[in-house]
């Protein structure tokens, strides 16, 4: 009997190790895909509203926070009714969206309108401010806890090599493609988003044109609501939880997202996302062997702020941004 | 047509148009001219409601001055504004989609596109390029051929031969001759007196938020005072 050349368990060992490092690979990027379709449905919110009024809406992430938890209330109630799970999931999906639509456009009328006029730092501060509101809000009407997401959705897992990817996963990334389709034809195709971009451009002229441009805005955050909410759905149907402050992060990261594609450029923001989804999906999945187990998978978020950063340091206008003129 | 009373602009403390009182009957052509700074643009754009004002504007016998700015163009009424404004992200179709944006009378839409197109051939061929990349005098034909597509009864333009070369001025004029061919009222604010003059039925000489002067412009391209003034004589 011989045993095993040292060298020949060695290679056996890096085989498969490659193969683990693949597999690992492909997971965090099927992860990173899902989370990154969500980030860049959020980011469209921040890129369309900065494209039309030059406004950092911070309170964004919280607009998805309430779809999150108002799908889940209706959810909540519907599920004693015996009806199948992804019909009560679509059920509470269709009732978040105009509860966000309807939260996105009072913040602008009672938020940001009367503001329209005012020095820039104005709204702004303005925007973190209704951002503690609503949270705050939240806080009182659903209380502290976590909402546990019911398992509802098919969650069966597709092999693809060593790594899987499950049924919601798949809903997940192919819901966001077909509403980010739609919108790019509803901006690129239609009268009104011709009006957005005539709006975004100049609102002067546009008005002479006969485009009522307050109402093109109202319009543009209630589009922005309306994906907000899907992508609060996503969010807690993806981790199985809700809870009221969850808009915070979130809503950095999309809004990282959006500045990393470069912020008022719609395309910026759908590949803004889903780099940065990748990105954290990939640090998350090395950073403890980069580090060799001194940093955990917790410290991911770090690296959407590195990520925004860089960005910031190096090329503010971002990947698809043009050159961004400050506005009086 | 158009009746301007006692029109006030002030920015800030200073008073840039001081009681102006203008008429423009329907199907006549008025020249506002003056130097620079005279108030010919804050008049224009006050009448356009894109400045805060005081005083009266009725068009056609109705009030304007208290209708929101963007249901002037329902009324008949198309501004080229001063630096053209063209949307420079938006193709030059899309430009002059935009300019019918009121309207819904599809088939007709086209027509008139193809109008403009015949009017202004150089945009046809330019149709599909975003207007940003044209030249001054492509984007200045651009903003007239947007304002025709309203169907505008009263064109009001603003300083078309700004920025523009030379050559370039005698086209977009040409163009601007061959539009109100057609019966349009038209109010041309433009610092080039004698091609103002020279297009226009009446001149208006604006001279420190005031107007002067108003005469057939005939007469005012004889009258010494103004060929001294405004004609470089």
């Amino acid at each position: 009997m011989r045993l095993p050349s040292p060298g020949a368990a060695r290679r056996h060992c890096t085989a498969q190790d490659t193969r683990r490092f693949v597999d690992i690979l492909i997971q965090q990027i099927i992860n990173g895909l899902v989370l990154g379709s969500i980030y860049a449905l959020v980011a469209l919110g921040y890129t369309m509203v900065y494209g039309i009024l030059g406004l950092i809406n911070f309170a964004h992430g919280e607009v998805v926070m309430i779809g999150a938890l108002s799908a889940l209330t209706a959810i909540g109630l519907l599920v004693p009714s015996g009806l199948p799970g992804p019909v009560v999931v679509l059920a509470g999906l269709l009732i978040a969206i105009p509860v966000c639509m309807a939260v996105g456009f009072t913040i602008e009328r009672i938020a940001y309108r009367p503001l329209r006029n005012a020095p820039r730092l104005a709204p702004l501060i303005t925007a973190i401010g209704v951002s503690i509101v609503l949270q705050q809000l939240a806080m009182m009407g659903w209380g502290r806890n976590y909402h546990t997401f019911p398992a509802l959705l098919p969650v069966t897992a597709h092999k693809i090599g060593g790594a899987a990817i499950t049924d919601l996963q798949i809903i997940i990334v192919l819901t966001a493609a077909l509403l980010m389709a739609a919108l790019v034809w509803l901006v690129t195709r239609t009268r009104l988003g011709r009006a957005m971009r005539a709006s975004a451009e100049n609102p002067a002229v546009a008005r002479l044109m006969g485009v009522d441009v307050d109402r093109v805005i109202s319009f543009t955050f209630v589009l922005g609501s309306g994906l907000a909410a899907v992508a609060g759905v996503m969010v807690a149907a993806n981790y199985s939880i809700a809870h009221y402050a969850m808009g915070f992060m979130l809503g950095l990261k999309a809004f990282t997202a959006a500045v990393l594609g470069g912020i008022g450029n719609l395309g910026g923001a759908m590949l803004g996302g889903l780099l940065l989804g990748i990105i954290e999906s990939l640090a998350a999945g090395y950073i403890g062997d980069l580090t060799g187990g001194f940093l955990g998978s917790h410290y991911k978020d770090v690296f959407a702020f590195f990520v925004l950063i860089l960005v910031l340091v190096f090329r503010p206008s971002g990947l698809m941004g043009e050159k961004v003129a400050e506005r009086a | 047509m158009l009746e301007v009373r006692g029109l006030e602009v002030h920015y800030g403390g200073i008073c840039a148009v001081r009681g102006v009182d203008l008429d423009v009957a329907a199907g006549e052509k008025v020249a506002l001219i003056g130097a620079n700074g005279a108030g010919k643009t804050s008049t224009l754009k006050a009448i356009a409601r894109m400045l805060p004002a005081r005083g009266s504007v009725k068009l056609e016998g109705e009030a304007i001055e208290h209708a929101p700015p963007h249901t002037l163009v329902r009324k008949g009424f198309a501004l080229v504004p001063e630096g053209r404004g063209v949307f420079a992200r938006l193709s030059v179709l899309e430009n002059l989609e935009m300019g019918a944006y009121v309207r819904d009378d599809k088939a007709a839409i086209e027509a008139d596109i193809e109008r403009v197109f015949g009017l202004l051939p150089r945009l046809k061929e330019r149709a599909g390029q975003t207007a940003g990349t044209l030249s001054g005098g492509e984007q200045q034909m651009v903003a007239i051929g947007r304002a025709l597509m309203s169907r505008p009864r009263l064109l009001l333009l603003d300083e078309p031969s700004m920025g523009l070369s030379p050559i370039m001025v005698d086209t977009v004029f040409d163009v601007i001759r061959q539009v109100v061919q057609d019966g349009v009222t038209l109010l041309l604010v433009e610092q080039n007196a004698r091609l103002a003059l020279s297009l226009c039925d009446r001149g208006c000489v604006m001279d420190g938020g005031e107007i002067t002067l108003t005469a057939p412009a005939t007469e005012l391209l004889d009258n010494p005072a103004v060929r001294a003034a405004y004609l470089g004589e």
